[in-house]
């Protein structure tokens, strides 16, 4: 058999937030594209986000989240994954994220965001391209 | 993977043994990738490993195998073990690409530093279990946990390969699955050391641990473990204490039955026979790939001008005697 390396991606919902519809849409999505898909469940505090992006060995975090939260749970994610040295990590967010938000989330740290109506092969192209393998 | 600081094997094989996550679980994608240094690790790591219990767990898709191991985390966490989980989750076959879900219900011990979760997808591997799973349980092994339990695909009537790897089978069976014929079936109402009827809330439990121990007591095979039929409730963890307690037991069963060494003679004479094969197969056809004799013996196969069988004997005599010179 071919080495073969496969994108690895966990796609998580930090904070109080219920609705995972999206969530599932796009982890389907990258499934049907090859990738492994670590879908870790609702309700992820910063730290369960990064442990299980660390233990399961992933290539891209997707952060998916609707509640308002996000200009206090992405920044904490990444620097939790700055401390862990795992700078390496594409993370990529979508979810309902004001436009406004968008450039300071994006100093932090996070590559793209991707708001409602993103056609779901975009966030599959990005991911392909972006990622370290 | 450019970036990212490289290790060299010897700080991997030093970062597994003392236990760090991070290079366990870079470990674990090297194996996985089937790269180079994940072996030349395992070579290193080989005489750590050994050390731990493996339990596999199977049963049918939705029957509580994900929710089973929590509980069970929990309550031998309460006895002081660690814990890895290895959770095996389907790869599809026309894309490759896979859902691993079972984290979902592992939450509860998502941030205890004595607990260390695994999804793999099957990779197109066929018997539950991925081609990297037991080179995956070693890496665990050698960095130390005591418990390694190893979740298979939900599986249908015969992936049995848990039974390969695993010290105890738990197989999970749920109230309603079927009639009493179904327990009388070959494959995996075969491998089990210990049954569980999970969701032991649903009508129909009582029944189902009836029908199994019918089975069992027309097994003709004469066996001094009879396999006990346990009821579990994987969400309120009802009889989960004393699963724990039967798995001990069969551990200790085996360790004192001297069965252990005689599965671990058979494992590594299985395992040898295996790779063997497997390298065998790769310099075979690293050998004949692309070259333009082979390809016109397959050509003359398809047009029925020549039989595979003979040629394979062929081919094969030709490569050892070239290897022999």
């Amino acid at each position: 058999m071919s080495s073969s390396k496969k994108i690895r991606v966990l796609v998580a919902k930090p904070g109080l937030d219920g609705h995972d519809r999206g969530a599932k849409v796009v982890a389907r999505a990258l499934r049907d594209a090859g990738m492994e898909v670590i879908y870790t469940g609702l309700r992820q505090t910063p730290e369960m986000v990064v442990r299980a992006a660390l233990d399961e060995g992933v290539h891209c975090i997707g952060l998916s989240i609707l509640s308002g939260a996000h200009n206090a749970l992405f920044p904490k994610i990444m620097e939790l994954l700055k401390a862990e040295g795992a700078n390496d990590i594409l993370v990529v967010g979508g979810g309902i994220i004001p436009e406004d938000d968008i450039a300071g989330l994006k100093k932090t740290g996070i590559a793209e965001i991707f708001g409602p109506g993103t056609p779901l092969q975009e966030i599959v192209e990005y991911i392909k391209t972006h990622v370290k393998l | 993977m450019s970036e990212e600081p490289v290790v060299s094997v010897n700080e991997l094989v030093d970062g597994v043994l003392s236990g760090k996550r991070r290079y366990l679980a870079r470990l674990i994608s090297l194996i996985e990738n089937e790269d180079n240094q994940a072996q030349e690790a395992l070579v290193q790591l080989y005489r750590h490993t050994g050390r731990a219990y493996i339990i596999g767990v199977t049963g049918p898709p939705g029957s509580g195998k994900s929710s089973l191991v929590t509980k069970l985390t929990a309550e031998f966490r309460k006895r002081a073990k660690t814990i890895g989980i290895i959770c095996v989750d389907p790869s599809s076959p026309f894309t490759g690409g896979a859902l691993l879900g079972d984290r979902i219900r592992m939450q509860e011990h998502s941030l205890d530093d004595d607990v260390y979760v695994r999804s793999m997808g099957t990779r197109g591997h066929l018997g539950g279990l991925s081609r990297a799973t037991s080179d995956a349980i070693r890496a665990i092994d050698a960095s130390g946990k005591d418990i390694i339990f190893v979740e298979t695909v939900g599986t249908g009537q015969s992936e049995v390969e848990v039974i390969e790897i695993a010290h105890t089978v738990i197989v999970i069976d749920v109230p309603g699955s079927g009639d009493d014929i179904q327990a009388i079936k070959a494959g995996i109402m075969e491998i089990a050391d210990i049954f569980v009827v999970n969701k032991s809330d649903y009508p129909g439990a009582d029944k189902k641990v009836t029908e199994i121990n019918t089975m069992l007591d027309i097994d003709p095979r004469e066996r001094p473990w009879r396999p006990p039929v346990l009821l579990t409730n994987s969400r309120t963890g009802d009889g989960v204490a004393e699963l724990a307690d039967k798995l001990l037991e069969h551990f200790k069963y085996l360790k004192d039955s001297g069965m252990l060494e005689q599965k671990g003679l058979e494992r590594s004479r299985e395992e040898l026979q295996n790779l063997m094969k497997y390298k065998l197969t790769q310099e075979l056809s690293n050998k004949l790939q692309g070259k333009p004799a082979y390809e016109k013996a397959i050509r003359m196969i398809a047009e029925r001008k020549k039989d595979p069988y003979t040629v394979a004997e062929q081919l094969i005599a030709e490569f050892l005697f070239s290897e022999s010179r």
